[in-house]
């Protein structure tokens, strides 16, 4: 199992989560320090979603802990944790599909940039708000979309703007769902690009079934089946554990 | 529903249309002075009144998805606040009113504290709980007409004159008042605050995830048009010199999102034309026949199934049909 890091990002502690007498999540313990991306991968129902949900707030545990730069957020909204610095994407494409990319985008910006309590004056023109969505915007290059309702851009589109989303909200830690979910080979060798681009800046949970993006980007990989880590560590350490190759990996790594 | 709702300025006639709106309300009375001027200045105050009433449900229904069942509990607030101190010879709109306004935003805010924990249809069952709720005791003020509801002695005043006893002065001062809230509520929308609440209505977990806490957003839009709802009561019963439980009970909040629905949800001045349309046609055919419900009922329905954005929508693709040939 890992060792303990000094100020990690996230510290998970023994998290546990149950749907009545389903076990999905199963004392998973995990730390990722500051800059590191931390693959996440397992097989469908392993319960990886169930732990980013638990992690950004939108599904509460049934028992252990969630220290985000050494603040207990266990027990705090999605909201709130979002203003310490924690952001995420859907494996579900969870935009606004009546705003516009920028508005998206700009909405984001608005949470981090003085009150929402203002009543009059237009948002949509506001060019600080703007000029900060549209940088997000440019480095998943959907800038030339910018003015495209949510609602019509293309699914990879969809995936790109989740990011940028995520990107303005200028986090301390990013969960990213399966950003590759559902994109065909290019969209999806772009993300990687874009993805290793931003590996560093901020700490990463990055959950994929893609093992071309995650052996290209992961610093380390833990694999969850059944709601328990089975192994984690450096990639090359993954790849090689017997019992990830005989419970998972199997001949996607032949 | 059409994805473009809220997209902000679409139509061109986004601008041409309320204009004409409120030309039409401010030279009315002109009209009217040729004609049954009492009952049409009457009429057309009414309209204006309950287009307070719409703009306030178009607002929280139209760009923040809260369908509410309750919004006549606004209404009767208002009125009965009007009343209530009428009954005690207080008839000073400078301290009525601001009770009025007071007392239906704490009403918003203590049954909105309740009501937005919940999410659709159980949203819509207890707004309309809390209407009824308001409609009984309304019902049970025996000192103050009981279920029969009481006559106002006296409009109100300001700092002492009687300026709404005019039919015409009563007119124009609502209308500037449903000026006022539409020019209100047109900011709020597109403001940084009415960004956060249309956002919440299109998917409030990706709200909360970017930092927003939906809920206390959603209560202020709630207690904004709980006031505006206030005020239309108050209004009304200046209007009508009357108050009465009926003016809460759930049939108005009925009518309420009818008028929503009828004129175009989710454009404001929509609102305004659904009230117009709803009240006028409700009196004509109310002159006709003494079974107009049978024949409004269908008519309600068959716009609102088949004229997606309300009479407003229609007029628009009937509009660019003919354009295009
Ligand atoms: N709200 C829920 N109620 C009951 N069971 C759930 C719920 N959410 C997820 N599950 C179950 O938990 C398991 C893990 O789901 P999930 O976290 O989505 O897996 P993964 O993302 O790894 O594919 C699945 O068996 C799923 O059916
Ligand atoms: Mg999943």
């Amino acid at each position: 199992m890992a060792e303990p890091v000094p100020n990690p990002v996230l510290r998970i502690e023994n998290l546990r989560k149950n749907f009545g007498g389903l076990v999905v999540t199963d004392g998973v313990s995990l730390d990722i320090k500051a800059g590191e991306l931390h693959a996440v991968i397992g097989p469908n129902g392993a319960g990886k979603t169930t732990l980013i949900n638990q992690i950004s707030g939108t599904l509460e545990p049934s028992a252990g802990a969630i220290y985000l730069n050494g603040e207990d957020i266990t027990a705090l909204p999605p909201n709130k944790r979002a203003e310490l610095g924690l952001a995420r994407s859907f494996q579900i494409t969870s935009v606004l599909p009546r705003f516009s990319a920028l508005e998206n985008v700009a909405l984001a910006v608005q949470a981090r940039s003085g009150s929402s309590y203002q009543f009059i004056g237009r948002a949509d023109r506001e060019s600080a708000l703007n000029d900060a969505a549209m940088e997000a915007l440019t480095e998943v290059s959907l800038d030339a979309r910018a003015d495209v309702l949510a609602a019509h851009l293309s699914h990879g589109e969809k995936r790109a703007l989740e990011l940028a989303i995520a990107l303005a909200m200028q986090p301390k830690l990013l969960l990213l769902d399966e950003p590759m979910a559902g994109t065909g080979p290019e969209e999806s060798e772009r993300l990687i690009v874009v993805l290793q681009k931003l590996k560093g800046r901020f700490a990463m949970m990055l959950v994929e079934h893609d093992m071309n993006a995650v052996f290209a980007l992961a610093d380390r990989i833990s694999v969850l089946t059944y709601g328990r880590i089975l192994a984690s560590g450096p990639p090359a350490q993954v790849r090689a554990d017997p019992a990830v190759m005989t419970a998972y990996l199997g001949e996607e790594l032949e | 529903m059409s994805l473009s709702v809220t997209a902000l300025p679409r139509a061109r006639n986004y601008e041409a249309l309320p204009i004409a709106i409120f030309l039409v309300l401010a030279l009315a009375p002109l009209a009217a002075s040729f004609g049954a001027e009492t009952y049409l200045l009457g009429l057309f105050t009414r309209v204006m009144i309950y287009g307070i009433a719409a703009l306030a449900l178009d607002f929280i229904c139209g760009y923040g998805g809260l369908v509410s069942f309750g919004h006549a509990a606004f209404v009767g607030i208002g009125a009965y606040t009007a009343g209530i101190f009428s009954a005690h010879g207080i008839t000073d709109m400078a301290i009525t009113l601001p009770v009025a306004l007071i007392v239906s935003a704490l009403f918003a805010w203590l049954t909105g504290t309740v009501c937005l924990r919940t999410k659709s249809v159980y949203f819509i069952m207890i707004t309309l709980a809390f209407g009824q709720m308001i409609y009984f005791v309304a019902g049970s003020l025996s000192p103050y007409g009981g279920d029969d509801g009481m006559t106002l002695k006296l409009r109100s005043t300001l700092f002492g004159f009687p300026v709404l006893q005019n039919d015409r002065a009563l007119y124009y001062a609502v209308l500037a008042f449903l000026l006022v809230s539409y020019l209100l509520l047109r900011a709020i929308v597109s403001s940084r605050f009415g960004r956060v609440f249309r956002g919440a209505r299109d998917n409030p977990t990706r709200m909360a995830t970017i930092g927003y806490d939906v809920f206390r957003y959603q209560r202020v839009a709630y207690v904004i048009a709980g006031c505006l709802g206030g005020l239309a009561g108050f209004l009304l019963a200046n209007a009508t010199e009357f108050v009465s439980p009926s003016f809460m009970s759930w049939q108005r909040s009925g009518e309420l999102i009818i008028m929503v629905l009828f004129g175009g949800i989710g454009t404001l001045h929509g609102a305004i034309v659904g009230a117009a349309a709803f009240l006028l046609l409700e009196d004509m055919l109310g002159g006709i026949t003494e079974n107009w419900k049978l024949i409004f009922g269908p008519m309600l329905v068959l716009i609102v199934l088949f004229a997606r954005g309300g009479l407003l929508g229609l007029a628009q693709s009937v509009w660019e049909r003919l354009r295009r040939g």
